[in-house]
């Protein structure tokens, strides 16, 4: 069964429509609704295109937090070869938000980390739903500084609403850790490029995409604060989630103009949990390009090149 | 090497001297209820005299306590783009920005300095949570970039007082890039082997404390100031249940192993001389109330 968005409703009552049509049909020899249902299709088409094609930043948020849409996992399995996953962070546990190991990407070895925020009740229980705790970003340290001690490029996969706001996760220094894997990320001699996926959520984002290039899935989002926050702190009414998501330029097109993202990857009509394959296969492609750009560079020219990216980020607007 | 092109060569500013204290007004301690003078409170750094409360303190009477003499060097800060989301919400962030201004009389929401603490040499960084909950935007990061440049440069420890909120909403995800362009500053200094202590005030939380504010050297905290990543409204509607007496609070945090010490702000200068002389290598300080450094002893920028 697909999952519908809410702004998605006309859509499920077309693709509804035909998908009865075909059923009935099948259940009919005589009956001929082929001409009908095509008929459907195409209009669900057409709808798909304008629907997506002005998808207002609130509605990207609903996209890029979608059940459907492929998360860190899938991405690992259908890009990757050889993936060994790595676990703990040596010190107190294994955080399951957070996934990582070796990996090969066109045959190269690669460190990968990312977070996963799983499919289904049970597995996104496992997952915290993709909320890292300390151990989630004492790993990556762990694993960033791994590839950079043995030259292996790094591959980071963004997708969380943020780090977990927990009790125990506070009393391990959830700050510390999420400050010390940025800190990481800008350290390691070895290409680091990073693809937000879906949500980039805070904090707990930047955490793994300090790189030297982040590209972002056309409708993903990558943000301060969630709209649902930034309403409830500055409209005092969580509802106005809407107007905060416009202000907040969150959308992977304004960080692209904004400097923060090197490239946006677009995804399939109607977005990546349409077409999985497709919006994987488009990021399998992203990152082929972004590590070919840093093919060649020494450590020294990867971590002045980092630092000088982040250092004049914002140094222009909004192209107004 | 420079790390950003719009850099600003410091400038020595002119000499401050303490503002004038009223004698006759006076305000209630927040935590006791102690009616307390004006000039009581301004003599003990803003300090409760009965319950030893630590009441907020702007960056530049933070300063006139800090340095020998109240003397110090203003450094500038290179000012970046203004609203550059052309953010609304309820009300226009340049519109924010101007009454913050002229509440705080302070151009944003951070103060860098140079001058001597125990003739020790430092530059210092002070983040002013009247301004806007010292929320870290552009400028903010400007200002450490600024501290940590001149630190390097001047072969100097740097000292950040913390206290915000977090990224600045109203500059979106530039708020958030902060955190990571904070982070390349501070490994300027530590590619240097230079000290950077930051004194944690209350309260500092979410993206700053995920970034500069818990990467010092040595981390010290004032008293009971809030310390925290998420906000505890947030993570007791998180796990459903109450939150422990002291929970985030800086005695809570050196019990958990991720403070080096709490001090008293009346103790906090001492501590800072003794800290960076050993971290600098120089003699035991000399003790004793210091003049401002006289005219020879003010410390020009060395020639580049
Ligand atoms: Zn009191």
């Amino acid at each position: 069964m697909a999952h519908y968005l809410d702004f998605e409703k006309p859509l499920a009552e077309i693709e509804g429509k035909a998908e009865e049509l075909r059923a009935m049909a099948r259940g009919n020899e005589d009956m001929d609704i082929e001409d009908e249902a095509e008929a459907l299709d195409r209009k669900a088409k057409d709808l798909l295109k304008d629907l997506y094609g002005k998808l207002t930043p609130w509605r990207k948020c609903l996209v890029a937090r979608h059940p459907d849409r492929p998360h860190c996992q899938e991405y690992i399995d259908a890009l990757f070869t050889e993936f060994t996953p790595l676990a703990g962070d040596r010190n107190f546990a294994d955080d399951h938000a957070v996934v990582g190991g070796l990996a090969r990407f066109n045959d190269q070895p690669v460190m990968v980390i990312g977070q996963e925020k799983g499919n289904d009740t049970k597995s996104r229980i496992k997952h915290n739903f993709g909320m890292a705790r300390p151990e989630g970003y004492r790993k990556a340290v762990r694993l960033m500084e791994m590839a950079g001690r043995f030259g292996l490029p790094v591959v980071t996969l963004v997708d969380t609403p943020g780090a977990y706001p927990g009790l125990g996760a506070e009393e391990r220094g959830q700050s510390e850790a999420i400050a010390r894997s940025t800190e990481k990320c800008l350290e390691i001699g070895v290409p680091l490029v990073c693809v937000v996926i879906g949500e980039g959520g805070s904090g707990g984002a930047v955490a793994f995409a300090a790189g030297n290039r982040v590209a972002m899935l056309e409708h993903s989002v990558y943000s301060v604060i969630t709209p649902e926050g930034c309403a409830s702190i500055l409209w005092k009414d969580a509802e106005k989630m809407r107007d905060a998501a416009e202000a907040l330029r969150l959308t992977a097109n304004d960080l692209y103009q904004l400097g923060v993202a090197d490239r946006v990857i677009p995804e399939p009509l109607g977005g990546a949990h349409r077409d999985r394959a497709a919006a994987i296969k488009a990021v399998g492609s992203a990152i082929a390009g972004m590590l070919g750009e840093l093919k060649g560079q020494s450590s020294e020219e990867l971590i002045a090149a980092r630092r000088k990216k982040f250092l004049e980020i914002g140094s222009r607007g909004l192209a107004a | 090497m420079n790390w950003i092109s719009n850099y600003v060569r410091p400038r020595i500013n002119s000499i401050f001297s303490r503002r004038e204290v009223p004698e006759n007004l006076w305000s209630k301690c927040s935590e006791c209820g102690t009616m307390l003078f004006h000039r009581e409170i301004s003599d003990n750094l803003n300090v409760c005299s009965n319950c030893n409360h630590h009441m907020h303190i702007t960056p530049r009477d933070r300063f006139f306590s800090l340095f020998d003499g109240g003397v110090f060097n203003e450094v500038e800060v290179a000012t970046p783009i203004a609203d550059p989301l052309q953010f609304r919400d309820q009300k226009k962030y340049p519109d924010r920005m101007k009454a913050a201004q002229k509440k705080t009389g302070e151009k944003e929401a951070m103060l860098v300095a140079t001058g001597e603490i125990g003739r020790t040499p430092i530059v210092a960084a002070a983040q002013d949570f009247s301004f806007m909950g010292g929320s870290m935007g552009m400028y903010v990061g400007n200002a450490i970039v600024a501290a940590a440049e001149e630190a390097a440069r001047l072969g100097r420890p740097l000292v950040l007082f913390s206290a915000a909120g977090g990224a600045r909403m109203q500059e979106g995800i530039l708020g958030l890039m902060q955190m990571p362009r904070t982070t390349v500053a501070l490994q300027i200094l530590k590619e240097k082997k230079l000290p950077y202590i930051v004194v944690l005030t209350h309260p500092t939380t979410g993206g700053v404390t995920a970034s500069y504010a818990m990467l010092g050297d040595v981390q010290i905290s004032e008293p009971n100031a809030l310390i925290g990543f998420a906000g505890a409204r947030v993570i007791e509607q998180t796990i459903g249940e109450k939150l422990p007496e002291g929970f985030q609070r800086a005695e809570y945090l050196l019990e958990h192993g991720m403070l080096d010490r709490v001090t008293d702000r009346r103790e906090m200068r001492d501590e800072l001389i003794v800290i960076c002389r050993m971290l600098m290598k120089q003699t035991p300080p000399t003790w004793g109330d210091l003049p401002a450094p006289g005219p020879d002893n003010l410390v020009e920028a060395p020639k580049e």
